[in-house]
């Protein structure tokens, strides 16, 4: 069950825990549900909570910012701790997905 | 170096057992007061290295995969995770950054990135239809008191 807020055309998904591939593949099909609907135009991943992430992370992350590149719409992060976001910086993602403050 | 400690964990090739993976080598390097930081790099590592012989080396067909590790005196350790499934046809390729034979399945190509940012040596051994073997080294802090111990 993911926790996500839906709300003008934006879905905001808080991730916690742990973020590998296991946890990937789950959350996967939930997601690609929630952005199905045509009227969501941004994906906001709010990685506060997020205690752990490899590059399963990244591969998720690129996915997301595919299909939603694919029909006009938008990734953004909120950073999380030190660890997330040394792989996000190592991944060099924030230069095509937006890092909100 | 003499060696003060030594692990081995073998494991079906099911994802869960990445946390496993995880869990198990955070444990192991605990009696030498890792950093937070060297703590979270090597379970990174070995996070990285466990999923790809699940995704890779046994395309999440079942197999065993082979978690070793050994801490010396000085606080070093050296993990290697081992499988017996497809093997890599060009070493050199697959650890180049963003590099992924499986291009639909979203996987990032950044594992070997990751664990060579991570850890001080990394070494991969395979051979095609036979197996991957992934050795890597990280120095940690000293254990004085570990080593006094042994």
């Amino acid at each position: 069950m993911l926790d996500y807020e839906k709300r003008n055309g934006t879905v905001c998904v808080r991730l916690s825990g742990e973020l590998d591939h296991r946890r990937a593949e789950a959350i996967r099909p939930e997601l690609d549900g929630l952005i199905a609907d045509p009227g969501v135009r941004r994906l906001v991943f709010d990685f506060a909570g997020l205690e752990f992430m490899d590059s399963s992370g990244i591969g998720m992350l690129i996915g997301r910012y595919k299909l939603m590149r694919s029909r006009g719409g938008s990734v953004a992060v909120m950073p999380g701790g030190r660890r997330v976001e040394r792989l996000m910086e190592l991944s060099g993602l924030y230069e095509i997905i937006e890092k909100l403050a | 170096m003499k060696i003060i400690n030594e692990m081995r964990l073998d494991f079906w090739s099911r994802p869960e057992n990445e946390a496993l993976a995880r869990m198990v080598i955070s444990a192991f390097i605990m009696p030498v007061n890792p950093t937070l930081e060297q703590l979270g790099d090597v379970k990174t590592a070995v996070s990285e290295a466990v999923t790809n012989a699940i995704v890779h080396g046994y395309r999440e067909a079942k197999g065993l995969v082979r978690l070793r590790a050994s801490l010396d005196e000085a606080g070093g350790l050296s993990v290697e995770i081992a499988d017996k499934g497809r093997g890599i046809e060009d070493v050199d390729k697959a650890r180049r950054p963003f590099f992924t034979t499986m291009e639909d399945s979203e996987r990032s190509g950044m594992g070997f990135t990751v664990m060579e940012s991570f850890m001080d040596q990394v070494e991969v051994i395979s051979q095609l239809n036979s197996g991957t073997i992934v050795r890597m080294t990280k120095r940690l802090a000293p254990a004085p008191v570990l080593a006094r111990e042994a």
